[in-house]
């Protein structure tokens, strides 16, 4: 049994491996905004069979009650053997361009929070020699395309904090994961018109329990994303630039 | 975005509302009307409106007591998702469709049948509770006790009183994940219909009928009856489908091949053998492949389920099935089963007597003999399933289902009315 605390915990992808987890009994602490979910999630675990199910309802951009997060969640369930930060926001982009105020609060939401909670786990686990960061960051993080740059910067930034988490606790017996989906059916992207490159959060979330398992330490999922980014990140700037993405 | 039922015919672009929890559900019924959508498994277009609330994120369990076997769940909670849960515990689900790619909602609204219902009735028999969002915005418990005439019209109603949000199921013990199945080859329609009286004591019971077979041999078939096994454990074997990623070429569904798909599988059916095989293939056997919907092409196929009562009804069976033999339009084969007595649900299916299921890929001709089939099933007191179907007219309808006018009555009471319709509602005269 494992002791697992999931951040963003309401997030379609997180709770698909929350019900993973879930099946195997491990013991699971949910933070999130909603209480009213958090509820509705807590009691639904327990029944697919966790072996124990704690929640903490907070602002993640309430910065000041990361430290009080990561106390209760030990006061809970002891040692936690495995995080995973899941919470992220996808920007209307052609607003933020237009406003500054946004901007920063999406940079906020999907960068400086992550890195706050990053920066006390991994302090935590490093003193105890041991544990699993998993942070789901994304492809959009690999390039800045002109549709999305905002989000993707933001993400960006917690690809590259990451790679040098894991690289600083490596010596540590703490392995930290990069988790890099591509188009996932979720509430955020609710809106898109969806097509062949679009994968389920429940194919996703198998995926990234098993990398997490097996401690990769960057994935995309699907895989074959891999191969897209690649390709995208290889464009030429001066092409890139005449091009739409 | 794009959307249809099962039957790839008709398709049109929605708007789709997803609530992510039950009580925020009344923020999305805000633009009417409006129709809930579950897996979109029914074929036709019961599902199908200019704005639909999808239940995909109100799939929740709330309560699971596996010493009493009840379950309280949210509507869009799959019916293969509730296997995994409760089979390992030793329960099953009380009466289940041919596919476990359903949710709870789209089984209550539309009462499904499944192979014991010759014994044990539909599904919303087993249900014990519901609450549901009606068109006020109000949120209400509703059972055969309470609000009673609400229950028994969203029983069966396709949506169309209000959003099921939650349902509690009463479910049924067993000791295997096994069924054990006995398979009879009968050589005629008349044979069949017998073969299903002689077995009425069997808690499973289903034909495929080789509807390609005329003269004396139409209605050919194969029942098979099960029972649940009493070893072999609980472990219950789920496997992702197989998926058919393509549109197939109409050419290759061609009456050539299937009449000799149909002679293969007539003449291999194992002949009064008894078998032991696992609950998944035994109620899902279609669920292996996903997507062999799109084997009928881009313009889609609609299934033509009805159901004619129990008087006259192997000759009323035979002389529909003469029509559908002749018209050469006829699918690979077709499900029949003898159904026991109808219950109060105001639009459900099931009357005593027999069904048959089959399906025709979509043309203009189609819908012209369909309409013709709808017109002499009326005659002969029988009705089309609304679950599967996509072209049925108003008159066909209210001649069908005679209670319409108290359905309409209750939708009237409870504020569904111009709140909660669909294409299928729309073309059937309610609004
Ligand atoms: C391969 C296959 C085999 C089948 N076998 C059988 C069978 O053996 N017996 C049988 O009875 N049926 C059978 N069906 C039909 C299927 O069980 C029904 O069409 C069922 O309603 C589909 O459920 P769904 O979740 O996909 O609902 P949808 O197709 O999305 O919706 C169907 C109807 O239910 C309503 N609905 C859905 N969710 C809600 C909700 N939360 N609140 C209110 N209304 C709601 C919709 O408005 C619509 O009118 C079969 C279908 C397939 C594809
Ligand atoms: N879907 C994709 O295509 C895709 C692709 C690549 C990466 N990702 C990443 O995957 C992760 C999960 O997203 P998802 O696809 O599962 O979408 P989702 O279901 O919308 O999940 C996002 C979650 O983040 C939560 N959240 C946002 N801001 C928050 C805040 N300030 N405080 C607390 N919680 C907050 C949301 O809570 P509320 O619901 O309460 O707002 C929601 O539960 C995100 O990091 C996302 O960037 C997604």
């Amino acid at each position: 049994m494992k002791n697992i605390l999931i951040i963003g915990a309401t997030s379609a992808i997180a709770e698909h491996c929350a019900r993973l987890w879930a099946a195997r009994a491990d013991a699971l602490y949910l933070v999130a905004r909603s209480e009213e979910r958090l509820q509705t999630m807590a009691r639904d675990l327990a029944i697919r069979g966790a072996a124990q199910v704690g929640t903490y309802c907070a602002d993640l951009n309430d910065l000041q009650v990361h430290a009080n997060i990561i106390d209760a969640v030990e006061m809970a369930l002891g040692d936690v053997d495995i995080v995973l930060i899941a919470h992220g926001t996808l920007p209307n982009q052609k607003t933020c361009e237009q406003s500054v105020e946004d901007t920063l609060m999406e940079i906020k939401t999907n960068a400086i929070s992550t890195i706050s909670l990053l920066t006390i786990i991994a302090n935590r686990f490093e003193a105890k020699q041991k544990g699993t960061i998993a942070v789901i960051s994304s492809v959009a993080g690999d390039r800045g395309r002109a549709s999305n740059y905002i989000y993707g910067s933001s993400k960006a930034m917690v690809t590259a904090f990451t790679s040098g988490l894991r690289q600083r606790l490596h010596k540590s017996n703490v392995a930290v994961i990069t988790i890099k989906p591509g188009f996932v059916e979720t509430p955020m992207t609710a809106e898109f018109k969806k097509g062949l490159l679009w994968a389920k959060p429940a194919t996703v979330a198998s995926k990234i329990v098993k990398a997490i398992d097996q401690h990769k330490n960057e994935v995309y999922v699907p895989g074959f994303w891999r191969l897209i980014m690649y390709v995208i990140k290889a464009i030429p700037t001066n092409l890139f630039n005449k091009m739409r993405l | 975005m794009l959307i249809h039922g099962w039957g790839n015919y008709p398709k049109i672009e929605a708007e789709v509302m997803n609530p992510l929890s039950v009580a925020s559900s009344k923020h999305a019924i805000q633009k009417t009307p409006i129709i809930a959508r579950g897996m979109g498994r029914s074929y036709g277009d019961s599902a199908n409106s200019q704005v639909v609330l999808q239940t995909t994120y109100l799939d929740h369990y709330i309560t699971f007591d596996a010493v009493q076997g009840t379950l309280t769940c949210e509507s869009g909670v799959k019916l293969r998702e509730i296997l995994n849960l409760i089979v390992p515990k030793g329960w099953f689900l009380p009466v289940t469709p041919g596919t476990s790619f359903v949710t709870v909602g789209g089984a209550i609204a539309s009462d499904v049948h499944g192979k014991n219902h010759h014994a044990a009735g539909t599904f919303c028999q087993h249900v014990t509770s519901i609450t549901m969002l009606l068109g006020t915005g109000e949120i209400v418990t509703t059972s055969p006790l309470q609000k009673p005439d609400l229950f028994h019209a969203t029983a069966g109603g396709m949506g169309l009183t209000g959003v099921i949000l939650t349902a509690t199921i009463k479910l049924i013990p067993i000791e295997s994940a096994f069924i054990t199945q006995k398979t009879i080859n009968t050589g005629c329609l008349e044979a069949a219909c017998d073969a299903f009286e002689a077995h009425t004591k069997s808690t499973y019971s289903v034909a495929w009928i080789d509807c390609l077979a005329t003269g004396k041999s139409l209605g050919r078939s194969v029942l098979m009856v099960g029972e649940h096994a009493d070893n072999g454990g609980l472990n219950l074997t789920i496997k992702d489908p197989i998926t058919v990623p393509l549109h197939t070429p109409a050419a290759l569904l061609n009456s050539m091949t299937m009449r000799a798909f149909n002679n293969t599988y007539y003449a291999k059916a194992p002949h009064n053998k008894i078998q032991t095989v696992p609950l998944m293939p035994y109620f899902y056997p279609l669920d292996v492949i996903g997507g062999w919907n799109k084997l009928y092409g881009k313009a889609g196929f609609v299934q033509y389920q009805f159901a004619l009562p129990k008087t006259d009804g192997v000759a009323n069976m035979r002389s529909i099935l003469s029509k559908i033999s002749q018209s050469g339009q006829g699918s690979f084969l077709a499900v029949l089963k003898q159904f026991g007595p109808a219950n109060r649900n105001l639009l459900s299916f099931p009357i005593e007597g027999y069904t048959l299921a089959l399906d025709f890929k979509m043309s203009t001709t189609t819908i012209e003999l369909l309409n013709k089939l709808d017109d002499e099933v009326a005659g002969m007191g029988g009705r089309i399933y609304l679950a599967k179907d996509a072209v049925m007219r108003e008159t066909s309808f209210k001649a069908m289902y005679p209670n319409w006018e108290q359905f309409d009555a209750v939708r009237q009471k409870y504020g569904a009315i111009g709140k909660f319709a669909s294409d299928q509602s729309r073309r059937m005269g309610l609004a």
